[in-house]
C-alpha cells in the first residue's frame, strides 16, 4: 500500500482546474477504483461516468497523463510511484461536469449511417453466411463504443472537423454494414460526401487506442477509402463496371436511349 | 482557468517524441542518399571486367534505360534497352538514369497508406503523436520565429484531410502496378547475379540482390490497394462458387503481409539502399566481393 499522488480536472465546459488528491493505492486496483476512492473519502461530489468495471460497456473513458484510455482497464502498477496521475476529460467532447463529457454527438452521427438492408435474397430461408463472410464483419461487432478512437482521431480533436467527418467509431459501423453479406444498400458516396472518408490521413491513432484492438485504420477506413477510389478515382475500374455490371450497364442503357431520344 | 488552457498536449508525460523523430531521422537519410546516389550516374554495375551475361545491378538503375558507356562502372551498351544515353535527356543531373526509374519506387512508397502515417506525424507534424496537439504551419512558424512575431504560430493553416491537395494520394494503386512491375524486373536481377560472363556461381553480392525483391515483395505484396484488389472489394467469399478457395486464401495471404506492413516497408527500403551501397563499393573497387567465380 502506497499513497500516490492525483491530479483531477473539476470544473465544467467553461471553467475548471486540476485539483490535487492523495490516495492510498493498494494492489490490482485501477484508476477508476482509485477515483471512486476519491469520491467515496474526498469528493462526494466529483462526477465520473461507469458501469462495468471489466472493459465491456465503454463508459469510463476518460484521459490519463494526456492519453485516451478506459479507467477500468488502466492499472496502477503501471505508473511509477513518485509521479502525479492526472486524470482529465475526454477533450473532443463537451465537458458535462468534471470527467464526465457529453458524447451525444456521437449518436446523431450513427443515425446518418443509412440502416442495414438485407436484400431479398438473403432473407430466403436457405439463405447461409460462411464463417469467412461474416469474419471481417464480426471485428467490428467488438466494439463496446467507448468513442476514445473518436475522441483521439486529430480531425475531430484539434482540427474542427466534427462537420465534415464522422470519424473511425462511425468508419467501423459503415464498414461493416458495406462489407455485410446480406446487405445491399449502397453507402459509397455517403462514406465519400456526408461520411467524409477523406478528411482522415491515416495516422492510425484510433486503431492505437482501441480498447478491443479493432484494427480500424486497415481493416475499415482504408477498405472504404479504396472502394472509394474504386467508384471515384480509378477509370479502369469505372470501365469495368460499365461492362460487367448488370445495373451500371442498365444505367448507361437508358441514358444512351434517352440521349438518342433527343434526336430521333 | 479556462477549460482549453488545461486540456492541453503538455499533460503527456511519456517521451513521444522519440518515434516521430527517428522515422524522421531514417526517412530524411534515405532521401539524402539516394538523391546523392541517383545524381551519380556512374559505379551501378560490376561484373568483374566481363562483358558477357550475367553480374550486379543496383536497383536504384535497374531496369537499364538508358547507358552512358563513357562513364566507369556502368553495364555495356548491349544490356540498355533503349540504347545510349539521348541528346533531349542531356539536361538530367548527371546523366543518370535512376532519375527516369526512382519516380515509380518513389510514388508508391509515397502514397503508401503506411508512409503517409510516418510522414504526417514525422513531417507535417499534424499530429506528430497521437493525443498530441498539431504543430500547425510549419512554415510560418520559422517566419514566426525570425520576426519575433508569435501571432504568426498557427496561422493560415485550415486542415482539409486528403480532400484538396491532397486529393492526388489517390492514385496509389496506380502507384502499386507499376510497382509489381518492378518486383519482377528487380527479380530478374538477381537472376543475373547468379551468373558472371555466363558462368553460374554466386557471392555476396548475389545473396543482396536477391534478399533485395523477396522484401520489396513482401512489402509491395502486403500492400492495402492489393488486399482490396485480391479480395476486400467482395462482401461476400462463398456467394459464387469459383471465387470461394481462391479469392479468399489469396485475400488471407496478402493480409498476412498486410499485418507486417509498416516491418516490410522499412526493412526494404534499408535493404535496398543497401543493395546500392554493396554495389557501388564493389564497383569502385573499395571492397571485394566474395564469390565463387574467383574475381
Amino acid at each position: 500500500m502506497s499513497l500516490r499522488n492525483f491530479k483531477i480536472y473539476r470544473g465544467d465546459d467553461e471553467r475548471g482546474e486540476l485539483v490535487s488528491y492523495q490516495c492510498e493505492v493498494t494492489e490490482g486496483m485501477v484508476v477508476l477504483d482509485v477515483i471512486h476512492r476519491i469520491q467515496a473519502d474526498q469528493a462526494n461530489d466529483l462526477a465520473c461516468r461507469w458501469n462495468c468495471k471489466a472493459g465491456k460497456c465503454g463508459s469510463c473513458s476518460i484521459e490519463i497523463n494526456g492519453k485516451p484510455r478506459l479507467g477500468c482497464m488502466t492499472r496502477m502498477n503501471e505508473f511509477e510511484e513518485d509521479k502525479t496521475i492526472v486524470i482529465t476529460p475526454l477533450k473532443s467532447f463537451p465537458v458535462i461536469k468534471d470527467i464526465v463529457t457529453d458524447v451525444s454527438w456521437n449518436y446523431k452521427q450513427n443515425e446518418e449511417i443509412t440502416p442495414f438492408s438485407p436484400s431479398e435474397k438473403s432473407k430466403k430461408k436457405d439463405f447461409v453466411m460462411m464463417q469467412k463472410d461474416v469474419e471481417r464483419v464480426q471485428e467490428f461487432r467488438k466494439c463496446i463504443e467507448c468513442y476514445l478512437c473518436q475522441n483521439m482521431c486529430h480531425v475531430i480533436r484539434d482540427n474542427e472537423g466534427k462537420k465534415d467527418f464522422s470519424g473511425p467509431r462511425f468508419m467501423a459501423r459503415l464498414a461493416s454494414l458495406e462489407m455485410h453479406p446480406m446487405d445491399e444498400a449502397d453507402r459509397i458516396e455517403d462514406v465519400k460526401e456526408k461520411h467524409g472518408s477523406g478528411m482522415c490521413n491515416i495516422t492510425r491513432c484510433c486503431t492505437e487506442v482501441c480498447p478491443e484492438e479493432i484494427q480500424i485504420t486497415d481493416d475499415a477506413i482504408i477498405p472504404l477509402k479504396e472502394r472509394v477510389v474504386d467508384r471515384f478515382y480509378d477509370p479502369v475500374m469505372m470501365l469495368f463496371r460499365k461492362i460487367f455490371d448488370k445495373k451500371e450497364r442498365q444505367k448507361t442503357k437508358s441514358k444512351v436511349s434517352s440521349f438518342l431520344k433527343m434526336f430521333f | 482557468m479556462l477549460k482549453v488552457d488545461i486540456l492541453t498536449d503538455r499533460l503527456r508525460q511519456d517521451k513521444w517524441w522519440i518515434s516521430p523523430m527517428l522515422v524522421l531521422l531514417g526517412l530524411l537519410s534515405f532521401v539524402v542518399y539516394s538523391t546523392w546516389a541517383a545524381w551519380q550516374g556512374e559505379y551501378f554495375w560490376w561484373s568483374g571486367g566481363s562483358e558477357g551475361f550475367g553480374g550486379y545491378l543496383s536497383p536504384f538503375y535497374s531496369p537499364t534505360v538508358y547507358i552512358d558507356a563513357s562513364k566507369p562502372g556502368v553495364p555495356p551498351l548491349d544490356f540498355s534497352l533503349l540504347g545510349s544515353w539521348p541528346e533531349w535527356l542531356s539536361w538530367l543531373p548527371g546523366q543518370s538514369p535512376a532519375w527516369l526509374i526512382l519516380i515509380f519506387p518513389l510514388s508508391f512508397r509515397f502514397t503508401c497508406y503506411y508512409y503517409r502515417k510516418a510522414y504526417y506525424r514525422a513531417f507535417s507534424l499534424n499530429p506528430p503523436a497521437c493525443a498530441v496537439q498539431p504543430i500547425k504551419g510549419v512554415p510560418s512558424q520559422v517566419s514566426a520565429v525570425t520576426n519575433g512575431n508569435i501571432n504568426a504560430f498557427n496561422s493560415g493553416e485550415r486542415y482539409d484531410g486528403e480532400r484538396g491537395l491532397l486529393l492526388f494520394q489517390n492514385i496509389h494503386r496506380f502507384a502499386m502496378y507499376f510497382a509489381v512491375i518492378f518486383i519482377f524486373i528487380l527479380s530478374y536481377d538477381a537472376f543475373l547475379a547468379f551468373f558472371n560472363n555466363g558462368n553460374f556461381g554466386f557471392g555476396v553480392g548475389t545473396l543482396i540482390l536477391t534478399i533485395n525483391p523477396i522484401l520489396l515483395g513482401c512489402y509491395t505484396f502486403g500492400c492495402h490497394s492489393i488486399r482490396h484488389l485480391m479480395g476486400g472489394n467482395l462482401d461476400c467469399y462463398s456467394c459464387s462458387l469459383y471465387k470461394d478457395k481462391v479469392t479468399h486464401s489469396s485475400w488471407k495471404i496478402v493480409t498476412f503481409l498486410n499485418r507486417r506492413h509498416q516491418l516490410f516497408a522499412w526493412l526494404s527500403l534499408v535493404w535496398v539502399g543497401f543493395s546500392d551501397v554493396y554495389v557501388r563499393l564493389v564497383s569502385m573497387g573499395i571492397i571485394n566481393d566474395i564469390n565463387t567465380w574467383g574475381i
